[in-house]
């Protein structure tokens, strides 16, 4: 089934036209809107009618997440406050997060892409949806909440934690399809087990993916503990959130809803545009987006596109699942972390010093973090509860700003590694066990 | 009265305990006390020793963070509530107790040794109460 076979199905030519008219309209607004990017275009001497085809796109400048920071809340809006009526948030490279406003129209066709993508992966009207994302300022839970609601079918909003009431519910309401982040819903799988509970005694058919990776062996796993399809679905908040691409159930990449965002694929070191089936970072454009348009946003994220047809009819570009990131972003629970995020932490804070390692690792199913720092006051080593408090002192802060609980390791002062070249502080060990 | 004690912070690792008493082992110091407070990633080892000055030189130049501190060294007779009558005088007289280790008996009675969170008091309040304090030379001898 098709969600809008008249959006996904239509001809090369007919995408394309559309696309162009898009970008030419949103290129436009962009820049009598957003002073950044008048001042972006005018620096370089372009203007919004040198946007002849599509082709033209690559005069554009690209558009970073520092942009999003150096514009923290709310500058790059291209319109009044009061044309908005939503607003959510990612994890930025530092303290502050990066911000993105909706409007009326934006929310609609969030909840059309979501719609979509849902359907592409088999959901259908009389399904019962439990959704064990977070709610709140990440994209995931609201995203797919409307979604699912406007495809009609049941959601059963539970955000995450609480896992023996989440199984309870499952249960008892007979959930058709479970919404969430792949790891945690293997880690439901692993509480079921405890519990006593199999398979058999779900309704589970089909799992939405999404908020981090879902590697090949994970996809087996989830399939093989729950009894379902395990469909995974991209998005980000600085373009929307879920809904930019989604799997159907023929699993070969994600459909990428091209009416709205345009998708690149760049050389992430030379900025040069790569072709279909090239491997490199994707850039995506919003074509649609009143809140706030993105122009050619560099994602970090390293994928292949492809045009070859699918066997679900629907004719749209798709995505490889991502294959990894061009700076050094973490995603861990689902939450996206940057290093610096710590490190920034770190230098504001008094009886540690700005040296950390860290440690990624899986525990069961779950992402376990552990953040070693130094503590620099050597009297300290008598007074037990001061390093006591002082561990819960980092981990409280990393908390409140990483919005993931880490656990924090404090050794010697002058033991952590110094790099004089390029900094190596994380050990990713999740995949490699 | 004063004994000084050395702390040491141990990363919770397999070997870190035996490297350190190892390290004290090697330049001839004995031992005569020795207590571990420890959570899943790290581990304070108290020592007290007969040379606790080359003890925390020798540890500092391994690398190892050290710390020194003054404790007490308390000898109660060797039967059943003498030490809760040592501490109950402590008590009466609100000075709090940080930590407190055993260290033996020999024929002086049962040693422990405790910190306190106001020294210069205690010692007054035990010599008051008749509780025996062990000076450092004598300690190092048991």
């Amino acid at each position: 089934m098709i969600w809008n076979e008249e959006a996904e199905c239509m001809s090369r030519e007919e995408m394309e036209e559309l696309q162009l008219a898009n970008l030419k309209r949103v290129v436009d607004y962009a820049y009598n809107c957003v002073p950044f990017y008048r001042k972006r275009f005018d620096e370089i001497g372009l203007r919004p009618e040198h946007i002849q085809n599509l082709k033209d796109i690559e005069k554009i400048p690209f558009t970073t997440k520092d942009d999003l920071r150096e514009n923290y809340p709310f500058n790059l809006f291209a319109c009044p406050m009061k044309k908005i009526i939503r607003l959510h948030a990612s994890s930025g490279t530092t303290g502050k997060p990066v911000v993105v406003g909706y409007t009326r129209k934006d929310l609609e066709n969030w909840t059309e892409c979501v719609a979509r993508i849902i359907v592409a992966a088999g959901g259908r009207e009389d399904d019962l949806a439990q959704i064990v994302f977070g709610y709140g300022l990440f994209t995931g839970g609201f995203g797919l909440h409307y979604g699912l609601e406007k495809v009609g079918i049941t959601v059963l909003p539970m955000s995450s934690g609480n896992s023996e009431r989440q199984l309870m519910m499952m249960q008892d309401f007979g959930s058709t399809i479970v919404v969430g982040t792949p790891s945690y819903v293997l880690y439901l799988s692993e509480v079921a087990e405890e519990m006593g509970l199999k398979k058999e005694n779900f309704k589970l058919r089909l799992g939405l993916f999404g908020g981090e990776g879902v590697t090949t062996s994970m996809k087996e796993e989830l399939e093989e503990r729950w009894g379902i399809l395990a469909t995974q679905n991209y998005g980000l908040t600085e373009i929307t959130g879920p809904g930019v691409s989604g799997e159907c159930i023929y699993q070969d990449g994600m459909h990428i809803n091209e009416d709205h965002f345009y998708p690149e694929i760049i050389d992430p070191d030379t900025g040069q545009a790569k072709d279909y089936g090239e491997e490199g970072e994707l850039v995506l454009t919003t074509l649609t987006k009143e809140g706030i348009p993105m122009l050619r946003y560099r994602t970090r994220d390293i994928t292949v596109l492809t045009q070859e047809p699918c066997k679900c009819g629907r004719t749209n570009t798709r995505m490889a699942k991502v294959r990894g990131r061009t700076d050094d972003m973490l995603i861990i629970k689902g939450v996206n972390v940057f290093p610096s995020q710590i490190e920034d932490v770190l230098v504001g804070m008094e009886g540690v010093g700005p040296h950390y390692q860290i440690v990624v690792k899986k525990k069961g199913y779950m992402d376990d973090v552990q953040v070693m720092v130094e503590f620099v006051d050597r009297k300290l080593v008598d007074n037990f509860r001061a390093l006591k408090d002082l561990e819960e002192k980092v981990r409280n802060k990393l908390r409140s700003v990483l919005q993931i609980d880490v656990r924090v390791k404090l050794v010697e002062p002058k033991t952590l590694e110094r790099f004089t070249g390029k900094a190596r502080r994380v050990i990713d060990l999740r995949n490699k066990e | 009265m004063l004994i000084k004690q050395i702390s040491v912070f141990l990363e919770n690792k397999s070997g870190r305990l035996a490297d350190v008493l190892n390290i004290l082992g090697k330049n001839d110091i004995d031992l005569i006390a020795i207590s571990i407070s420890d959570t899943t990633d790290f581990g304070i080892l108290r020592l007290i020793v007969n040379k606790p000055e080359k003890a925390e030189k020798v540890l500092r130049e391994s690398g190892r963070t050290v710390n020194s501190t003054e404790v007490l060294a308390i000898a109660v007779e060797d039967k059943p509530g003498s030490l809760a009558g040592a501490l109950a005088c402590l008590a009466s007289e609100s000075i709090g107790i940080e930590y407190l280790y055993a260290v033996g008996k020999d024929t002086r009675g049962a040693v422990v040794i405790v910190r306190v969170d106001d020294l210069d008091r205690a010692i007054r309040i035990l010599a008051d109460n008749n509780v025996k304090l062990l000076s450092a030379e004598i300690l190092y001898k048991l």
